[in-house]
């Protein structure tokens, strides 16, 4: 294991991180610790949210202060993750979810396709290979609800996000980002470069869980005409 | 049972203390932007800390009210007045059926809380009647109030046989301590906080901070003069709060408040502490501030006693709430 750095986020929530790289085994623990802090929960725990390489205790101080004695709220929430970094094991008990997903590959759903082949010296077909040809982690939810954060994505399909992001990005649009590849659940300006468009919908706000995917999730990607992206499409636009 | 909005304001949202536990689906706690003034002005007409209220922004609302009902205002100074006449501010206020509230001008403060006894009668969203604009939901249609929208109200006996006009209730909450005196801004240094170099460090704790128009209940810009950094390294993206200070590439200051989004990749040069995020809260577009560094132990120090006295005050407030009920 790498060295761990446990830090205050203010008043409130408690971070602690392994690494700075993006390492499925550092993510692996943070999820083990995850699993051992909700079966081991305190008065006053608000959230605990995961990302690539930490995981962040939320809490209410007043109420975790009015509930036994203690010298600090932040003393006993990063002795908490300590005793979980210690009694964890590597992985979370919970295997991890494959799940699949249709893409379209093809104009309009694709705007930064020829970007891609240009910059990349590949053909449309070869992009598709690389993006379908691995499973993604999904490492974290974040920037809107349901947004999956997944890598890694093949090295001869990296490129950096857009200088200017785009104003409007459609619902379903997947991205690459550096090692990434993420999908917009929601309309919303963005600056990963479109690769595709799943006509899943991956936030449904009456449902429950609301989102498609979790961290934890495994994710694999497979290719769909405009014809079926049109048939199976469960956006509005 | 309801009240209704005869004129929309420029950003009228139903509120409450957020729905917290959901940032593994990346669904921030949202909720109220001053969590002083929306506490107590709940505890002024006897309702739970985190019953749903209407957060105001000034151009205000004109709002009707179809039934009679104890209300109050806390928050910013917006000149609130019913049916012609102004009234005050932090006191619990008996309004009748056909009385109209409105607001006259913005004196002082960003944010107006209006609360009701009872609350609203709404269908909360994943345990929570905050509005969540970005996907629509919570609060009141998941948006916010427009013109026409009539908002139901849970049923309330009291006040019974009170006969005239609107009442304002004598007494009051004293609500100074929480919001100055002076423009500092207190926080804690952040995990990146040594990124800086001293000079900057210097700078963020001598210069004043205006917060520019860009500003929402996402997050705030602030400007100041730039600041420079001795380390820079790519951060991976990770959680983060209401009241954390993120540095852009450029060098600008983004204080993220209760719309944040759940994860950030930018260097956190500080948090605001929680118990100046209501002061912070009610600051607008070209007002000025001061930032000033202090440890978590005092940060956690206000807050605790900021919950006491809140804690007290609801008390109070109850209790006077029901010595006047036992009297009419």
């Amino acid at each position: 294991m790498p060295e761990y750095a446990i830090f205050p986020l203010g008043d409130q929530a408690v971070t602690f991180s392994l690494g700075n790289t993006i390492q499925i085994r550092n993510h692996r623990k943070v999820m083990a610790m995850q699993h051992w802090l909700r079966q081991h929960p305190f008065p006053g725990l608000l959230d605990i949210a995961v990302a690539y390489n930490s995981i962040t205790v939320v809490y209410d101080l007043y109420l975790l202060h009015t509930s036994q004695e203690m010298e600090s709220g932040f003393g006993y929430v990063r002795d908490l993750l300590l005793e979980a970094y210690r009694q964890s094991g590597l992985r979370s008990d919970t295997t991890p979810g494959l799940k699949r997903i249709p893409v379209c590959y093809e104009s309009p759903c694709a705007p930064d396709m020829e970007y891609i082949m240009a910059e990349k010296d590949l053909s449309r077909d070869r992009v598709i290979a690389l993006h379908t040809g691995r499973n993604y982690q999904v490492y974290m939810i974040g920037f809107l609800p349901g947004f999956p954060y997944m890598a890694e994505v093949d090295p001869m399909l990296m490129l950096p996000r857009k200088t200017t992001p785009r104003g409007k990005v459609e619902a379903g649009s997947v991205g690459i980002a550096g090692v990434q590849t993420g999908i917009y659940p929601v309309v919303s300006p963005g600056g990963w470069q479109i690769i595709g468009r799943t006509p899943l919908r991956l936030f449904i706000r009456e449902s429950n869980p609301p989102v498609f995917l979790e961290p934890g999730d495994q994710v694999q990607f497979y290719e769909i005409t405009s014809g079926e992206f049109r048939k199976m499409n469960q956006h509005n636009a | 049972m309801s009240l209704e909005i005869l004129k929309a304001g420029v950003l009228d949202t139903v509120q409450d203390a957020g729905r917290p536990g959901y940032r593994k689906w990346g669904i921030g706690p949202g909720g109220v932007m001053d969590h002083y003034a929306s506490h107590v002005a709940n505890a002024l007409v006897g309702n739970a800390a985190h019953a749903a209220l209407l957060e105001m922004h000034f151009p205000a609302p004109h709002i009707f009210f179809h039934r009679d009902a104890i209300v109050s205002l806390t928050g910013a100074e917006m000149v609130p007045t019913l049916q012609g006449s102004e009234v005050p501010l932090w006191k619990p206020l008996i309004v009748k059926a056909g009385n109209t509230l409105t607001f006259q001008r913005r004196n002082k403060g960003a944010r107006c809380y209006l609360a009701i006894r009872g609350g609203v009668a709404l269908a909360p969203w994943m345990g929570s009647h905050s509005t969540n604009l970005k996907v629509n939901a919570g609060g009141f249609q998941g948006r916010a109030l427009r013109k026409g929208d009539v908002i139901p109200m849970h049923d309330d006996t009291f006040p019974k046989g009170i006969t005239g006009a609107f009442k304002v209730l004598p007494w009051s909450v004293n609500h100074t301590a929480a919001y100055g005196p002076g423009d500092e801004i207190f926080f804690t240094p952040g995990h990146e906080w040594n990124w800086l170099s001293e000079r900057s460090r210097r700078d963020v704790v001598t210069q004043s901070f205006v917060i520019e128009s860009s500003s929402d209940r996402m997050a705030y810009h602030v400007g100041h003069s730039a600041l420079i950094f001795r380390k820079k390294q790519e951060l991976l993206s990770s959680a983060v709060c209401a009241g954390t200070i993120q540095a852009l590439p450029g060098g600008n200051l983004l204080i993220l408040m209760a719309d944040h989004q759940t994860t950030g990749g930018y260097p956190r040069i500080g948090h605001v502490a929680t118990a100046h995020l209501p002061r912070l809260a009610q600051l607008n577009a070209s007002d000025r501030f001061r930032l000033k560094k202090i440890s978590v132990e005092e940060s956690e120090k206000m807050l605790l006693s900021l919950g006491r006295d809140l804690r007290d005050i609801h008390a109070a407030c109850c209790k006077k709430l029901e010595d006047y009920e036992a009297i009419h």
